[in-house]
């Protein structure tokens, strides 16, 4: 038996461990918070145009065998997930550290 | 291994830098202070750019997803990594972060 992850099921798995990260390691639960949801309303256009550039160049070519094969502006539907995860853990981290480390900074 | 200077070569590089040039400004408009505390900023994105980069390490190993040479600078990094992809686990959360904090001084203009 071959033991498989397709990108899709890693993308579904990410989500989950950044959410629970958000909620439950840094506490911060981003997601439900307006600062966030304008933020990535913001950064949204802006993912769909950069992921569109590297995928309709083929710049990334993905394998069909590893997608479900849903696209959105050319691009794969787990590399917007993708990218939802990541926005979402480095933005919890950054909160994260402002409290613990930024306390003598200013602003 | 040289650097290559066809323009297709930078087609990857081209994107990065359209994500710096649409961020980088954010700091000064509404004097966010990100770039300013890199200590604060390496400390947050490099815990972030590792889950993903071993992510990526294996998305490679596993071939799902492969990289055009004829669009990449061909510099390759440790773990099969292309130099852009590294460079991209920085790029695109600082700019993240940037906008991030940009959000929190306009909603706190508002919130006066």
């Amino acid at each position: 038996m071959r033991f498989e992850l397709s990108y899709t099921q890693i993308t579904v798995y990410a989500l989950i461990i950044t959410i629970f990260f958000d909620m439950f390691a840094t506490k911060n639960s981003l997601l439900s918070t307006l600062r966030f949801w304008i933020s990535y309303a913001i950064i949204f256009p802006f993912q769909l145009i950069t992921n569109w550039w590297l995928t309709s160049r083929e710049i990334v070519i993905y394998n069909p065998d590893a997608i479900i094969g849903l696209r959105l502006a050319g691009a794969p539907i787990e590399d917007l997930i993708f990218g939802f995860a990541m926005i979402l853990a480095v933005m919890s981290m950054w909160e994260t550290m402002l409290r613990s480390r930024g306390s003598s900074s200013v602003g | 291994m040289s650097l290559n200077l066809e323009l297709s070569h930078w087609s990857y590089v081209a994107m990065l830098l359209f994500t710096m040039t649409g961020s980088w400004w954010l700091e000064f408009a509404f004097r966010i202070r990100v770039l300013r505390r890199p200590k604060i900023l390496f400390a947050s994105v490099l815990p972030v750019a590792i889950f993903f980069l071993a992510w990526d390490a294996f998305a490679i190993n596993q071939n799902h997803w492969n990289f055009d040479p004829n669009q990449m600078l061909g510099i390759i990094g440790p773990l099969n990594i292309p130099l852009e992809e590294y460079l991209f686990f920085l790029v695109i959360p600082i700019a993240a972060v940037l906008t991030l904090e940009g959000v929190k001084v306009v909603l706190r203009r508002f919130s006066k």
